[in-house]
Formats: structure tokens, sequence, C-alpha cells
């Protein structure tokens, strides 16, 4: 793998007191696609948010994060103004309530032209008409003065994403960027966020509940539970081979769209509460594979294959180079 | 938008309309006013003779009839007191309450707005516990309270300022300062806690991660959006510039609007109440009006543009 | 014999557009007919402003019809508000999506499904204990969570408590609006599979609506797509899904991402769904079909037979 641009070791976040994110190392090269799939409160969107210091004050959080090796986590505000949205810039589930109601969304777009490429007046609309061409928003002209709530869910996330490809990022981090747009937009959207990582060379990061959506668009997949990474593999490997149990049960109880209908294997149970953790792995409690030796101790990583590891203690490591 | 505007005066004018009734009724049916005015012991001659000069010896629909059209003339009625037209009554005494409400509002925005708005930047810290136990306190306290101990304190313990009456510019201050903090006080809380819900919002941290310095986040992203509800209470405050007086002009024995309505109740002095009830309601509606139509320019999504295509 | 049965069914609602705009009407359900009979399971899949949940709403009675008529076990919907249509409430059950909104935050999960049971005047005062630990034990939801309050409960522990209290007065018919959506996969799988199960063993007909096709075709014995409010294709799930006739059907299949390979060549349509004020002429799918013809943009297509039985309404599928 080249040098990476984002580099995150260790990674923790607490919310008074509560762990919300207990240990994240992961590595994005640049140019690649990374998935990062997991249920609600897995922490998949807290360690980006903490990534970019966008956590409320109230938020604890350690460990590092280096871009191209430049520490964020205790970075100066001016520093991190310069990334966010200039080398790393992210997208989120709602769009029409990530935009600003009471500005046009011409100026939104224009804002992040003016604090990152020094862009003003005609020369600034010009870019913000060629970014809405560019995300595929017709009749650019006339929507460059309209407001947000005048478009639809659809549109607005691509001004969100015309706002991101604004800075000209090394990275877009896209937070379940089509879970509140209805199947044919996501579709829309989905292929428009394939397609300007083709032409621009950033790297992606996808983070989703919906694995298909992960599997589709990501080389990489990361699957998080309870504020940790548990299994990491390319995603065709992932999917045909799963050898977290996790990720095996999210699997299966996935409803399928071929083949002949099967009962639903639930997993058992829910997530565990922050404050209510297992000892060791924190998805024991509803595995049927659990033993004692899952209490013993948070399970480090095992190597099953190549790019592909597991952090469960019942995994036989495979004899692979990593 | 012509519609919009002609629906909200329509609207206004009946506001007007009802409140100007709704007085005559009351006041009308709580009293005779040529009993008030000319003692109950007067000669029965006397006090049909002051019926009849009046017109209150006809039906009572009739006078309402009579009053109301007088109304839209133009034509606002004497004063049964010493039958000078009680539109010139109350005019008189305009400037004198102005003269402390308009400093009290002036008080209010220029304190709570900027307190709500740091207490909301700063929430939880020491700062906002004080601005906030302020607010609770000043919005609690009548002003009444508030305006008498001020007296006992400024006035007569230390002297410095008068305790009433309007001789000079320090006059002012006691009145304005007992009428400025409460509303102060529900102005600060009101605008911290719009300030708090906008700050919540997902576009708040849209602009941060876009790279926006916060300062520019608080002043181009939420000041905007949070000036959309404390608009609403501003408004209202200025729609009480000309009644919010009544009770610290009695205390302070300012020769206000407010001092005037208290006698001309108290005498049944029906022109004169109607005509301050007129006027009040009036501003109280025209400041209602405006606060609507700031909220179509503050705020774009009441402006009623239909979607571009799409939509549920 | 059907339960329940829609015909011809229409719901127009006159919408401004935008706050000063002149009234338009706007047919949220447009001429759809469909039954559903005893213990089987009709899904209805489209995209929002569909008028999915819609049709939910007059298959339940709470809204009249403004053309057709919807029948109840052979007998014409009472109006909303009327005795008849009182009692037959405990008969038919509504479940949508967000459960928090569906309960009354001050009272505990067994009040609430107890409620159902005081409001109909179902059994005395220990009878109807029993009967809420029963439903309790039903949905799966442990004892001791009984006497606790809705916001001490997990999603999915809300949306089972909603259902025992959905089932307390026994309905034949179950109005599921994107019951699940809003839960995870996991949690997702545990109420879906409680659903199957509570229908095996009570024998209640369900209207399951849903944006998920993966969950529609999951449970349904049924499938009917919608588009603008008209059913545009209609039959087996698993045909249906398989491979779908009508474009529409065929862009919104392709459209689901799946982990895996995909059977069906991904179409991307391109544009919004049209608004429903502002309806296309002919076929409302025209303007985003890649195939549209002429007489796509002239003429409405009716839904009619085609192979293997389903139903589709599109000019260029064969009637079988």
């Amino acid at each position: 793998m080249a040098d990476p641009l984002v580099s995150i070791r260790d990674l923790r976040v607490a919310f008074h007191g509560l762990p919300a994110l207990r240990g994240i190392d992961l590595d994005v090269a640049p140019g690649e696609a990374v998935g990062l799939v997991g249920e609600s409160g897995c922490g998949k969107s807290v360690t980006w948010l903490a990534a970019l210091g966008l956590l409320p004050r109230t938020a604890a959080v350690s460990g590092s994060v280096r871009l191209e090796g430049q520490e964020l986590l205790a970075a100066a505000p001016s520093v991190l103004d310069r990334v966010r949205g200039g080398r790393i810039a992210m997208i989120f589930q709602d769009p029409a309530s990530a935009l600003n109601p009471v500005k046009r969304v011409g100026v939104q777009v224009a804002e992040a032209l003016r604090l990152h490429r020094g862009m003003e007046g005609a020369t600034a609309e010009a870019e913000v008409l060629r970014l809405f061409d560019q995300v595929g928003i017709p009749d650019a002209k006339r929507r460059i003065h309209i407001y947000p709530h005048e478009m639809s869910g659809g549109q607005n996330q691509r001004v969100m994403i015309a706002m991101a490809l604004a800075g000209q990022p090394e990275l877009l981090v896209a937070d379940e960027p089509t879970t509140a747009l209805d199947a044919t937009i996501q579709a829309q959207i989905l292929d428009l966020l394939r397609r300007l990582q083709q032409e621009t060379g950033m790297a992606l990061v996808l983070i989703s509940h919906d694995l298909g959506v992960v599997a589709e668009m990501c080389r990489r997949v990361c699957v998080m539970y309870a504020g940790r990474i548990v299994e990491e593999a390319p995603s065709g490997e992932l999917f045909a081979h799963p050898r977290h149990p996790y990720t095996q049960g999210l699997l299966a109880a996935l409803p399928d769209m071929v083949g002949p209908r099967r009962r639903l294997e639930a997993i058992p149970g829910g997530v565990p509460e922050p404050w209510n953790m297992p000892p060791g792995c924190a998805f024991a409690p509803r595995c049927g594979h659990a033993t004692p030796a899952c209490d013993a101790g948070m399970p480090g990583f095992v190597p099953v294959g190549p790019h592909h590891q597991a952090a469960c203690v019942h995994v036989q490591p495979a004899t692979v180079p990593a | 938008m012509l519609r919009f505007v002609a629906l909200r005066v329509g609207r206004a004018l009946l506001t007007i309309a009802l409140v100007v009734t709704f007085a005559f009724v009351v006041l009308r049916l709580s009293g005779d006013p040529a009993l008030m005015i000319m003692s109950p012991d007067a000669p029965p001659e006397a006090l049909a003779a002051f019926r009849q000069a009046w017109g209150l010896d006809e039906p009572i629909w009739l006078q309402y009839l009579k009053y109301f059209t007088a109304i839209l003339q133009g034509e606002l009625g004497q004063s049964f007191r010493d039958g000078r037209p009680a539109l010139e009554l109350v005019a008189e005494r305009i400037p004198a309450t102005l003269q402390l409400t308009l400093p009290a509002l002036a008080l209010k925005v220029g304190l709570g707005v900027p307190a709500g708005i740091y207490a909301a930047l700063h929430r939880n810290s020491a700062i906002d516990r004080a601005v906030m136990t302020f607010a609770v306190t000043g919005f609690t306290v009548p002003s009444f309270v508030l305006g008498l101990v001020l007296v006992l304190v400024f006035a007569v313990q230390l002297g410095w300022l008068p305790s009433g009456g309007q001789e000079s510019w320090r006059s002012v201050i006691l009145p304005v300062i007992s009428m400025g903090l409460g509303g102060a006080g529900i102005l600060a809380r009101f605008t911290r806690s719009a300030m708090l819900e906008v700050l919540g919002q997902p576009y708040i941290r849209t602009a941060s991660a876009k790279g926006v310095p916060w300062g520019q986040v608080v002043r181009g992203h939420a000041l905007p959006n949070a000036a959309i509800p404390t608009v609403t209470i501003v408004g209202f405050m200025v729609g009480t510039l000309l009644a919010g007086a009544v009770v610290v002009e009695s205390v302070f024995s300012w020769p206000g609007v407010g001092r005037l309505m208290v006698v001309a109740v108290s005498n049944r002095d029906l022109a004169v109440v109607q005509c301050i009830l007129l006027l009040v309601s009036a501003t109280m509606v025209t400041s209602n009006l405006i606060v609507d139509l700031l909220y179509g320019v503050l705020d774009p999504r009441l402006r009623g543009t239909a979607p571009a295509g799409g939509g549920h | 014999m059907s339960l329940l049965s829609l015909e011809g069914v229409s719901r127009v609602y006159a919408t401004r557009r935008g706050l000063f705009g002149t009234p338009v009407p706007v047919r949220a359900v447009d001429h759809i007919s469909f039954s559903v009979a005893p213990g089987r399971t009709l899904g209805i899949v489209g995209e929002s402003g569909c008028g999915k949940s819609t049709t939910g709403r007059v298959a339940l009675g709470i809204e009249r019809p403004s053309e057709g008529t919807v029948s109840f076990e052979g007998a014409a919907m009472p109006t909303p508000g009327t005795p008849e249509w009182r009692r037959l409430r405990a008969r038919l059950q509504l479940v949508y999506q967000d459960p928090l909104g569906a309960m009354d935050r001050r009272l505990t999960v067994a009040a609430q499904v107890a409620e159902p049971l005081e409001i109909h005047g179902i059994g005395d005062k220990a009878e109807r204990q029993d009967r809420v630990a029963a439903l309790l034990r039903d949905v799966g939801l442990r004892a001791d969570l009984a006497q606790r309050h809705p916001h001490e409960l997990s999603g999915g522990q809300r949306q089972r408590a909603v259902l025992a209290r959905a089932l307390a007065t026994d309905p034949a018919l179950l109005v599921a609006d994107e019951p699940v959506s809003a839960l995870d996969v996991s949690i997702q799988a545990q109420v879906i599979n409680m659903l199957t199960d509570l229908q095996e063993a009570r024998g209640i007909a369900m209207l399951f609506i849903s944006h998920d096709l993966k969950v529609v075709r999951q449970v349904s014995h049924e499938v009917a797509v919608m588009y603008l409010g008209r059913i545009v294709e209609q039959g087996d799930p698993e045909a249906i899904f398989a491979d779908p006739l009508h474009p529409y059907s065929r862009a919104l299949v392709s459209a689901i991402p799946v982990p895996g390979p995909r059977r069906i060549e991904r179409i991307v349509l391109s544009g919004d769904p049209p608004n429903p004020a502002d309806r296309p002429s002919g076929c409302a799918f025209h303007p985003r079909c890649a195939l549209a013809t002429a007489s796509c943009r002239a003429e409405v297509p009716q839904l009619k037979p085609a192979a293997d039985g389903r139903q589709v309404a599109c000019h260029l599928v064969e009637a079988a």
C-alpha cells in the first residue's frame, strides 16, 4: 500500500465518560474507496467527526489522526479550517437539513470557493456553475439562486457534493449519503460519487448501514461494532467469506433479492449499552460461538487472508503474508 | 405576495375592530358614565341632560353604530370630562410615554440579545449560568416591585436619582431600568434557546465541515437563523410601546398614556379609553404585521415558492 | 373470499402550490384496486409520494376514498366517526414507522397495551392483565419491560410494544406502514420474523407498505408496485423482483444495491419523480422511461394480465 493519506491510530472518543469509540486503527490511501459499515451507534460517523474536530466540546477524544503526517487532533483551529473542506470534505445523511435554509444554494457553494480557493464574484459564480454542471444539476444558471427547500432531496445532495468538490479535496467522507433518499435517487447519487471519484482521483470513505451500498462502491470494507473495527477485507472477499461472527450475522439477517425465500437469521439481543460493555469481545453476549475465552480481553486482529483480518479469538489465522 | 400582504392587513383591521367593540361593550356594561361623571346624587334632570348631550339615551346598538361610523371617519369623540377631543388628549401624552418605552426597548434588545447569544455560545459556563439567573430573576420580579426597590435604594436611601415626576433626564433612568430589565431577561432566555436550537442543526456542522472559521459560522450561518424566532418576541415588545408603561407610570407618577388610561377608566371616560385602546391595538397589530412581513424577508421558506420539480 | 377489497379507489386532495397559489386537485391515489385474503400479505412498494401511505389509510377506513369503494369482510367500510366504524377499529390496526410517536410517553408499556382492551371493554381487570402478559410474550418482550416507559426501551423493543398493542384486540387486518424502516438490520430481522410468525399463528391479513424491496419480498405473498398514485405492476413477489416487466419496476429493482453479483442490469433513471400535482399526460412514468413511445405520452395504460398471471400497466408489455 502506498503511503496513507490519512492514518488513524488508537482513536478513542467518550461522551460524558461513556465510550463511543474504543480504539480505531484505519488507513486511507490516496484515491482509494473504503467503506465503513455497522449499525447505529457503532461509531462509524463519530470516527470521522472526531478526526475533523467536529464533535461537541463535551466529547473526550484521544489517539492520533494524521493527514500526510500532520497531526489533526491537537491542531490549531486555523489549521483545521484549511483541512476541512479543503483537503478532507464531508457530506451528510439528510441533505435538506445539512444545507442552511436561509441562504441560496449558490452562495453556500461559493463560500467554500472563497475559503479554499480565494475565488470571489464572477470567477466564483462561473466555478459554481461548472460544479453544478459536474454534479448533474440541470438548469444551473437558475438553480444557483434558489433555496434548499425549493429543491428535491436528491438535488440538495448534489448541491452538498458540489460544495464538497469546491475545495478540491483529496478525501471525501460521505456519511450515509443516500439513506434519506428514494431508491432510484440513491442509484443516481451513488453513480455520481463513483464517476466523480474517477474524474478527480480523490479518495472516498463511505459510511453506511447498508451492506449493499458499501459492497457496490468500495474496494475495501471495515465492519464496525460497538466502537471498534471487527473485520476488514476486500469487499468481494468480505461478502463471500465473512469471518467475524458479527459480519456473518449481519449478512444472514439481510433479506435476499434473489433465490428462494428463507427465514431470516436474526442476531439475538441488542447492541450493548455504552455503560454496560462486556469485558472482552463486545459481540460475545449475542454470539453463537462465544466461550469464556471471549471475555478474557479485547480480541486483536487475526490475519485470515490477503488484506483480510478479523478481531475474533475463534478465527484461525491464515499463513499468508499480510 | 400582494395577496399575502392584503390578507394580513385585512386581518389586522378586523382585530382592531374587535378590540374597539369589546371595549365599548365592557365599558358600557360595567357602569353608567353619567353617574360616574356627575356623581350619583346629581339631580335626575341633570343626568338626563348629560345623557342626551352625549347620546347616551339612545339604544345601545345605535350608539355603537354611531361610534363605529365616527371612528371610520377619523372622529374619535370627546372626553366626557372636559369636552376636549379624545385624540388630542391622548396624543399629547404619547411623547412622555415614548420617553420611557423607547429607551426601555433599547435596553431590552441591547442587553438581552447579546447576553442570550453569549450564553448560548458558552453553554454551561459560569457566565451562562449567571446570565440565566439574571434572566429568570428579571422576568419573575414584576416591574412595579423592581421600581419600588429601585426608588427605595437610589432615591430614598442614596438620594442619587429622583423618585418620580418628569423633571430632567435623570427622572427617566429608574423607570426605564425597572421596565427594561425584565424584558431583557425574557429576550436573553429566548435568544439563548433559539441560538442553541440553531447551533444543534446539521447545517452548522456542514459549515464547520467545509472549513468556515467558527466566528463566521456564528455570524453567517447561526445568527440569521436564530433571528427568526427572536424577531417574534422583539415585535411583541415593539407592540407594547404605548401600553407597556401603565404600571410603571403610576409608580413613578409619570404623565404618560398609561396614567391617562387609569384615570379615564375609573371615570368611565368612554371616548378617551376607546381612543387609547384603538391606538394601542393599532400599534400591536402593526408591529405584528411588520413581524409577519419580516418573517418573509428572514425566512425564504415562508415566501411561498413552489418546489421546483419533485417534492412530496 | 377476500377480507379487504378496494375497487377503483382514488383519493384526491386539494393542495396549493406554495402558500398563496390557487388550489390544485392532487390525485394521491388514482384508480387502484386490490384485495387481501385472510392470513395473506400484500406488499406495497414505491418511492415517497407514490401514494402508498394514503392507500394504507384508505384501506383502514381512516380516510374516505374520493372515488371507488372499500369493503371489509364483504360490507362497505363505514363512514369515519360512526359507531359502526368505531366498532370496526378493533378489527383493523395500524403500525407505522415511528414507534415513539405512536406511544404515549407517560404510560408504561403494560398500560399502553391494556388501553385498547379497556376502550373496547374486553375482559375484566384480571383477564386484561393476563392478556397483556400473553401479548408481551407473543411479541418477545421480557416481562420486566412491561413497567417501563417508551423512552426506556430500544427502537426494536418499542416497535414490539406497538405491535403488542395493535394485536390486543385480535385484529383481522394489520396495516404496517414502514414498520421496520427505522430499525437496524439485526433488529429488523427479529421484527420481520416475529411478524411472519404472528401472522401464521393468528391468521392476520397484512398490508405491508415499504420502500425497502428486500423486506417486502421477504414478507409478502403478493406485491404491488406504485408510481405516482397508480399500481404499475402487481403479482407474485419472487417473479416481479426476479424479472420485473414494467420499466419502472425494473429501474426500482435494479437500483437496490446488493452485496454480491446482481441479476439484472443497473438502470439509473434520470430526474426526480414528478410532482403529483403536475402529473404527466398518458403514462405518468413516460418522461423518465427510456422506452416511451407516442402512445405512452397520450394514453394512460391500464393494468392488464401479462405472463405468469401478474398484472402490468404498460403499453409495451404484451398482454397474455
